[in-house]
């Protein structure tokens, strides 16, 4: 049983290193696939399983995308006169600039989004429920309502940055494995964290929070913490999102709270809540039923989308992992055993 | 940041344009009224929250500007909008909402998410991104030497959203269906053993709430301005309302409209109007905090 | 004996109806405390004040010598003062071993010693106490599947696993077979004097109480009627009155 994960888990790696030389048509595909992997496990940490649905993860991704671009372009220019100029002037980037900004950027937009999400965590984690769903949402919404106000980082029109030095389409496959390596850490990350204490502490806490309490589990620490890390990767995840698509704006790109938003949420419930492959089965199936729509039913598609919302939460809520645990419940070691 | 103290100290200077400010945020208060009652009414009774609130409104309002294209006259939307949308929310209740009622509060929440992503998209599809209004045409009367205006388009459809609420209060407390519709929202098992038909009072309810939620619309397209997506921020106002006043207390919402309106509108006066959506969400976020810490000092949480 | 848990003129209303009147007692450290009196007695309202699941409206409540009435449950409960509930709350979902682990005592855990896995001395740990309750042959199964005897039984060897220093039990025989409630008096005596948990126990059954307790309180319409020993709880004519309405 352990060598035929590992046989997976082999595999899985060895496609993740040939896709994008093998479909080298698809490679900004595949890293937005990858980027759909990152949000959906990382929203899963809070909602599947420690029972905690936000609706305002967009939040970090908005966020860490403001931060890695203002951290890049800091550090050779002076914000505020390289966004007012909105095309006008020109700012060049040395190759070492773009890297060390990106790099530095990226990293500080994760750990920048960890700290955020304690302080806004210490007022909506108090909040149960469809509160919570809400005040997050809410969280979301301002932050992006805010930022397109603030024209020091250049308001609506948002923040353009440097294109990548050198040939385009190796750029793409740069980004691809800047994302797959993002995903595959969180992945082990999960793993691992679902392994422990802490791990079987936040499911206590999704399973009966009261209970919870009055066994004397730090349950605020423990849920601030969760949501800090799962902050951390989706905040580089936002950031190197910044610098794939090298415009972005308030609304539409950075807190896209109806978008990527809820499209989060959506990968999870279609996979299965609660699980640790649901969310990348999610992330896989909705990306391509995103993209199916995308080509065949233009136009029509934000409908088809927000159809295959209602329908997932309405008759498929359990996701494909539900289904299969029900349907093979061997295949996850639930079974009676013979007592002794 | 100059702008803001200007703004205010030109409230100080001429105290009469706070009056000014305070109608037009009671006027359009009363129409957060309407749409914050139907989702009390559905949350309470059904513990539904529903986020296509906003949608319903909008929809009702492109029913009532449609109908003007068609050269009918204003007047005659806000009653057309209250059937189709009562149909309209019977469908919805029929297809999505009935198999939500028994699940988690998430599963309700996230499924009105998905109809409001899905209405406002079809509504964009039909009639374009556009902002639309209808102009009825009336004369605007003036007060206090001019600074002071009220449109009589405005006065005309503050009258129709308290006659309408009235008439909505007056059923729930006198016929048998809304004794029926508060007899399930205190003890729905009780209800049905009582015999009472929930499923009935469950599809009444969300039917009426659209219903609402559709003339609400219709006036609002004759005194502001409607687009496909400005439904979300009518559902969070509602949320803003419901959850500072609390389920179950008709005062307490018709209060916290009305201040949540003006608040809105002093907002956007003092900060600019850019600001009106990030507003009415920090106001959400302020009565959560504010309810939070109460609940604090019950030793309890806000669930 | 030094008092562990110390109660001083609490009052609690609710609305109009007082359910809590100058309340005062204690609880000894090491012993086995029993709270009884008639329904509507106010014996529930006082154990929610203690365990801080309402704010009390005057009085104060001590817990080794520290004021807890203004606490949140969780820091009550991790200051080693656990409860267990009437209607037992256990997860369902997780089998028996899941639940005893989730158990483990996280307040004496730093955030290290958390995120690690658990070790081999857990699992023995929790194999030992559900032994200790007798349910070991049980513990792979669905803990929602048990028996609301047995849930019960593996509550309570979850506050054990969670080594309190005093335990709460709100009504731990209602709804027991009373086969299993000799079993679970003589763990309960066996939990205080082998592990030496406090114990303070809110009881309806006068027989399961009158074993069990070294001291026992009496309330009633919301007042402390009479303390005293066992022997002198059933001689007081006051408390007969009380629970024979002689009011």
């Amino acid at each position: 049983m352990a060598k035929k994960k590992l046989i997976l888990y082999a595999l899985i790696l060895v496609f993740t290193f040939i896709a994008p030389f093998a479909f080298p048509a698809y490679g900004t595909q595949l890293a937005t696939l990858w980027l759909m992997i990152i949000v959906a496990i990382t929203w899963d940490m809070t909602g599947g399983q420690m029972g905690y649905n936000s609706l305002g993860n967009i939040f970090f991704y908005g966020t860490g995308m403001y931060v890695a671009a203002l951290i890049s372009i800091g550090q050779v220019y002076d914000v505020g006169e390289y966004t007012s100029a909105a095309g006008g002037g020109i700012y060049e980037f040395t190759d070492a600039q773009y890297f060390s900004g990106l790099f530095l950027g990226v990293i500080s937009a994760g750990i920048f989004c960890s700290i955020t999400a304690v302080l806004i965590g210490y007022i909506t984690f108090g909040l149960r429920g469809p509160y919570f769903a809400i005040g997050t949402l809410a969280v979301a919404i301002a932050a992006g309502e805010l930022v397109s106000n603030w024209e020091w980082v250049g308001g609506g029109q948002g923040i353009a940055l440097p294109v990548y030095p050198g040939d385009l389409d190796v750029g793409k496959t740069f980004f691809y494995f800047l994302f797959a390596s993002v995903g595959v850490s969180v992945f082990i990350f999960v793993k691992w964290l679902y392994g422990t204490r802490f791990g079987a502490a936040i499911n206590a806490i999704r399973d009966d929070e009261e209970k919870a309490e009055a066994m004397g589990i730090h349950t605020l620490r423990y849920k601030l913490i969760t949501w800090a890390m799962a902050a951390f990767f989706v905040g580089m995840a936002g950031g190197i999102s910044g610098f794939q698509l090298i415009h972005f704006e308030p609304l539409e790109t950075a807190y896209q709270t109806i978008n990527l938003g809820i499209f989060m949420v959506v990968c999870v419930l279609l996979g299965g809540k609660g699980t640790l492959w649901g969310p990348v089965v999610g992330a896989i199936l909705f990306h391509l039923f995103k993209e199916v729509t995308w080509t065949y039913f233009l136009g029509w598609q934000w409908v088809a989308l927000g159809a295959l919302i209602v329908v997932t939460v309405v008759y498929f809520q359990d996701g494909v992992m539900g289904w299969v645990m029900r349907k093979r419940p061997e295949w996850f070691g639930i079974r009676v055993e013979e007592s002794k | 940041m100059d702008q803001i103290l200007s703004n205010l100290s030109m409230l100080v200077d001429f105290p009469i344009v706070n009056l000014k400010i305070l109608i037009d945020g009671i006027m359009i208060g009363a129409i957060f009224v309407l749409v914050a009652y139907g989702l009390a009414l559905v949350w309470g009774v059904m513990n539904v929250k529903n986020l296509a609130q906003g949608d319903f409104v909008i929809s009702g309002g492109y029913v009532s500007w449609w109908l003007v294209q068609q050269g009918f006259p204003a007047l005659l939307g806000v009653p057309v909008a209250f059937v189709v949308m009562w149909g309209v929310g019977w469908v919805a209740y029929k297809l999505v909402i009935s198999r939500v009622i028994e699940r988690d509060m998430f599963t309700s929440l996230l499924a009105t998410f998905g109809l409001a992503i899905m209405m406002a998209q079809i509504l964009n599809l039909m009639f374009g991104s556009d902002t639309q209004s209808v102009d009825l045409g009336y004369d605007t009367l003036f007060f206090a030497d001019g600074l002071i205006d009220v449109p009589i388009a405005k006065l005309i459809g503050v009258l129709m959203a308290t006659v309408l609420a009235a008439s909505v209060i007056w059923f729930m407390k006198t016929s048998r269906m809304g004794q029926a519709i508060r007899a399930t929202a205190q003890d729905a098992r009780a209800a049905r053993v009582m015999g009472i038909d929930t499923e009935k009072v469950y599809a009444f309810t969300f039917s009426l709430n659209s219903a609402i939620c559709g003339a609400a619309g219709a006036i609002i397209v004759m005194v502001w301005l409607i687009q496909p997506f400005y439904g979300i921020a009518y559902a969070i106002r509602a949320f803003v309302i419901v959850t500072a006043a609390g389920l179950g207390n008709l005062p307490g919402v018709i209060a916290a409209g009305l201040g949540i309106g003006a608040l809105e509108q002093f907002g956007a006066h003092i900060f600019g109007i850019g600001y009106q959506q990030a507003i009415a969400v920090v106001l959400l976020l302020i009565v959560l905090i504010i309810r939070l810490i109460q609940q604090k000092r019950n030793r309890q949480v806000l669930k | 004996m030094t008092a562990i848990i110390e109660i001083q003129g609490v009052c609690k209303a609710y609305g109009g109806v007082v359910a809590n009147k100058e309340v005062s007692m204690e609880i000894k450290s090491g012993g086995i405390t029993g709270l009884i009196g008639p329904n509507g007695s106010g014996k529930t309202t006082l154990f929610n004040s203690v365990v801080g699941y309402h704010p009390i409206d005057a009085g104060s409540i001590k817990f080794e010598g520290k004021e807890i009435s203004k606490l949140q449950v969780q820091d009550i409960a991790r200051l080693g003062l656990l409860r267990t509930f009437q209607q037992t709350r256990i997860y369902g979902l997780m089998n028996g071993v899941e639940n005893m682990l989730i158990s483990l005592p996280h307040r004496k855990m730093n955030l290290w010693d958390a995120l690690k896995p658990n070790s081999k001395e857990d699992y023995e740990k929790a194999d030992r106490l559900l032994e200790f309750v007798g349910l070991y042959e049980k513990r792979l199964l669905k803990s929602g599947a048990l028996s609301f005897g047995q849930q019960k039984l593996l509550e309570f060897a979850m506050a054990l696993m969670n080594e309190p220093t005093c335990l709460l039990l709100d009504e731990p025989t209602a709804g027991i077979n009373p086969t299993l409630i000799n079993g679970l008096i003589d763990r309960l005596k066996r939990a205080n004097a082998e592990f030496g948990i406090t114990l303070f126990i809110i009881e309806h059954n006068m027989r399961v109480i009158m074993n069990m307790a070294d001291t026992i309180y009496c309330m009633a319409h919301g007042e402390m009627l009479a303390q005293g020993t066992p022997d002198e709880i059933q001689n007081d004519q006051r408390v007969i009155d009380a629970y024979l309405g002689a009011h």
